[in-house]
């Protein structure tokens, strides 16, 4: 019988109940009293830090109120006003560091009120009458191409589509969603949420998605410039950082994206395999997410190698909390030099990192650990473009969301910026606006 | 420990916290358990006519208004006075009586507004050996149509005449209930004062609807799609009451009349207030049908607690104090000049203070760089609404100035001299300084 113990890449090291329990909703929806005395302890604040703190600029204080005066439908048509997806930013969001860290009550009492998860309570109960809540604009005859249907492409679908342009989504994936659908951690979106969050975006009509259709290999974007009034690339990162330093290509050192991705699409997870020991090198979202599944899948140990100081990580102490409390150890000041092993990965050598004159170093001093599974969470880069012009390694864009290209717009991961799903979300909406605005003085 | 100990009337009571005429004292089991709990005084449910006893409706006789987490802060009801019969109330009260001696027992009465009435039920109350009556001159509702209750307490007149019967029929304290359903207050204590009334108690419940049901356009509570105004209750009153004791304990009129305090109180403090503005004890309901009778050992020792701090040993040291302090707008010092000023450290700049001043009162609060609230006083004029709607207890503070400085809005000099309207320019009626 396979456990935690079993030496190498296994799967079915848990039970199927055990399995079941560590991939519960990580946090569970509020009931409707929960959410009465939660939205009770909204200020109203005027001119609302919270609203300037989100990126999408959602009227908290209001969807609150109405939350509060029982109309939580209501307070999600507030809500999707700002943000198509509202519902999955209220579990995705890192709220901590975004309108919950603004909260006039985390500076009094150190305790937020729950925005994030008042959010979810009223998408929630909108999104259960499967109603969609606006209406399409007559028909312009515009058509649109969206490239991507990650949360930027459809937040500017979505919108295009509401002021009534045709759009198509042309999608390399067999599934929409993006990230939502492939690259966040299953305990953050359970039941299928991502795929239903889309049916019902699409429900707005004038939406067509083509599957399997990636840009560069079956579209082109001189071919889309062609065929389209206007082009939003909404291609995120497809690319993956590599580790360059010796046995790094060993078997068993891995992406996280991947393994989070294989992850979310398996319909069994006692068939998934696991390393016994894992170590995750880097220290964002995506680490901390490929850590804490790991675990959660049975790993025995799990460790997360970061390079800089706690203080330096970009995942937010919510989630270094939340990988902690799962058991995940959390070492900082450390770089991989060393992947050890007879053809597949045994052990990882890191070396200790110091600060010198603001340039981080290593101090020479090393330590082994126990590895059969080493996921890469180094960061992703963008696959090249051709014809744009870019800004560092991103898609440089001007205003709303303007290339260097005429009548081709880009937004979400794939342009400078946050890389943050509401973040996408307001580029994608903002692209549209633009896009509408031109289209229409035609 | 302080003494807790009261004397209204001559009825001495281990604490002045009486439970009211209400339902939680419509039968003995329930008054024998609130003595248990640790109550002084128990007005028993309001004793009706000798016959077939009210009935009441068999639907919801309550509604609520909540504040937040569903906190009650107002009850209203449309339940009638006892629906048992007289002979069972008045054994009850024998019973519990003689088991309770050093426990204050009151009888309230409703009966029709005839001399015969009153005449053919006193001297039965009286064999119970209760302490005293209270005549029920409040009930807003049911019992108003037949001629009784607030009917009779909302014409003065019968107020007089019906105390007068009952002084003449029983011998020991008549305290008159009064209704709040009326404009001036002064008017039925007066009356009740005349008719020789030992006191009053105040206030009864306040004509109510609690809400309306917006799927069957019916008011709450509602009885078959029916609804029905109720006595309002709890919390929510308490202003009032404590406005319409004020108006009684200052009237000359009536100045020196004991006063039992009714409305909402639920805390310690709550009755600590009625008992400033002139109350020998209270009465509560409201809160021990929200929290059970338990709720009286916070009210004894936190009354108990705030006398040790303040130094009081008995009750009577304190009934009355804040009397003097009630007066007419007239007679406020106009020279008592404050600003509001923010603490900036116990700010947590959620800016209702500035949506409040900006949007309703005088614009009177600069909203600067950083989302930093400060107080302009050239336009301050002190009305407090910053400090009102401030979630943060002493952020904002009102600053006397200093005698000799300029008040920026005004630019007139500070005086420490007390001036009021009634001596103002503006005031055409205004007596000039001899």
């Amino acid at each position: 019988m396979t456990s935690p113990q079993t030496p190498g890449i296994q799967s079915g090291r848990l039970s199927q109940d055990q399995l079941a329990r560590n991939f519960e909703d990580l946090h569970a929806p509020y009931d409707p009293h929960e959410a009465a005395v939660a939205a009770d302890r909204c200020y109203f604040c005027h001119d609302a830090p919270c609203v300037t703190a989100c990126p999408t600029e959602i009227d908290i204080p209001l969807f609150i109120r109405q939350i509060a005066t029982g109309q939580p439908e209501a307070a999600a048509k507030t809500i999707f006003e700002q943000n198509i997806l509202g519902g999955m930013c209220a579990r995705v969001c890192p709220t901590e560091t975004l309108c919950e860290e603004a909260c006039v009550r985390e500076t009094a009492e150190g305790k937020p009120v729950e925005i994030g998860r008042l959010q979810r309570y009223s998408t929630d109960a909108l999104m259960a009458r499967q109603g969609h809540p606006f209406d399409r604009a007559p028909e312009t005859g515009k058509r649109v191409a969206v490239v991507g249907a990650g949360p930027a492409g459809l937040a500017c679908a979505h919108r295009l589509a509401m002021k009534g342009h045709a759009v198509t989504i042309y999608e390399a994936r067999p599934r929409p969603g993006g990230l939502n659908e492939y690259g966040i951690a299953a305990y953050k979106t359970v039941d299928g949420y991502a795929a239903r969050e889309v049916d019902w975006l699409l429900g707005i009509g004038g939406i067509t998605i083509e599957y399997r259709n990636a840009l560069g290999v079956e579209v082109s974007l001189d071919g889309l410039r062609e065929n389209f009034d206007a082009v939003f690339l909404g291609v995120g990162l497809a690319g993956v950082n590599l580790l360059e330093i010796e046995g790094g290509e060993k078997a068993g050192v891995e992406d996280a994206v991947r393994f989070i991705s294989d992850l979310r699409q398996s319909d069994d997870l006692a068939a998934l395999p696991v390393g016994r020991n894992v170590v995750v090198i880097g220290g964002g979202m995506t680490a901390v997410d490929a850590a804490v599944q790991s675990k959660l899948l049975g790993a025995e140990t799990v460790t997360l190698a970061y390079r800089r100081s706690r203080e330096e990580m970009p995942a937010s102490g919510f989630e270094q909390d939340l990988a902690a409390s799962k058991g995940v150890r959390l070492m900082f000041n450390v770089m991989p030099v060393a992947m050890h092993g007879n053809g597949a990965v045994r052990e990882i050598e890191l070396e200790y990192t110091e600060l010198v004159d603001g340039k981080l170093q290593g101090t020479g001093e090393t330590i082994r650990l126990p590895a059969d599974q080493v996921f890469r969470a180094i960061g992703q880069t963008l696959a090249p473009v051709d014809g744009l012009d870019l800004e560092g390694r991103k898609v440089k864009v001007n205003g709303a969301g303007r290339t260097s290209v005429a009548g081709v717009w880009a937004g979400g991961d794939c342009t400078p910026g946050e890389d943050l799903t509401v973040v996408a979300v307001a580029e994608g909406r903002d692209a549209a606006e633009d896009i509408h605005a031109t289209l229409m003085a035609q | 420990m302080a003494d807790l100990t009261t004397d209204f009337l001559g009825i001495t009571s281990p604490n002045p916290f009486w439970l009211a005429s209400a339902p939680p004292t419509d039968k003995e089991y329930n008054v024998r358990r609130a003595f248990e709990a640790g109550w002084g005084g128990v007005v028993w449910k309001t004793l009706g006519e000798e016959g077939p006893p009210v009935v009441n409706v068999n639907g919801p006789r309550y509604g609520v208004v909540y504040g937040a987490d569903r906190r009650v802060l107002g009850i209203n009801n449309i339940e009638l006075i006892t629906d048992r019969p007289l002979e069972t109330n008045l054994e009850e009260m024998a019973r519990v009586k003689a088991d309770y001696p050093d426990r204050a027992l009151i009888a309230s009465i409703m009966v029709p507004c005839d001399e015969a009435s009153w005449k053919a039920i006193l001297p039965r109350v009286a064999e119970t050996g209760c302490d005293g009556i209270e005549l029920n001159f409040g009930c807003p509702h049911g019992m108003s149509e037949r001629g009784m209750g607030s009917a009779v307490g909302q014409v003065p007149e019968y107020i007089e005449m019906v105390t007068r019967w009952c002084k003449q029929y029983y011998d020991k304290p008549v305290i008159v209930k009064l209704t709040p359903n009326i404009t001036d207050i002064r008017k039925p204590a007066a009356a009740a004062k005349n008719g020789g009334a030992d006191a009053v108690s105040l206030i009864n419940t306040i004509n109510s609807i609690t809400s309306v049901d917006l799927d069957n356009f019916a008011p709450e509570p509602t009885i078959d799609g029916k609804g029905s105004h109720g006595g309002y209750c709890g919390p929510a009153v308490k202003p009032i009451a404590l406005s319409m004791v004020s108006e009684i304990a200052r009237n000359p009129e009536t100045h020196g009349l004991p006063i039992s305090g009714i409305g909402g109180v639920t805390t310690w403090r709550d009755a600590a207030e009625f008992m400033a503005l002139g109350c020998g004890n209270v009465q509560v309901c409201t809160a021990a049908m929200t929290y059970g009778f338990r709720i009286v050992e916070e009210m004894k020792r936190g009354l108990s607690q705030w006398m040790d701090e303040k130094g009081y040993r008995s009750t009577s040291e304190f009934i009355g104090k804040a009397v003097p302090n009630v007066t007419d707008w007239q007679y406020l010092n106009l020279n008592y000049v404050t600003k509001a000023k923010i603490d900036q450290d116990a700010c947590i700049k959620c800016g209702r203070c500035y949506a409040a001043c900006e949007d309703t009162s005088h614009q009177a609060i600069w909203m600067k760089e950083g989302r930093v609230f400060e107080v302009n006083d050239a336009e301050c004029v002190a009305c407090n609404l910053c400090i009102d709607v401030c979630p943060v207890e002493d952020c904002i503070t009102m600053e006397r100035m200093a005698a000799g400085s300029t008040d920026p809005r005004t630019g007139k000099t500070v005086s420490d001299d007390y001036a009021n309207w009634t001596t103002h320019p503006n005031n055409p009626m205004a007596k000039a300084a001899e």
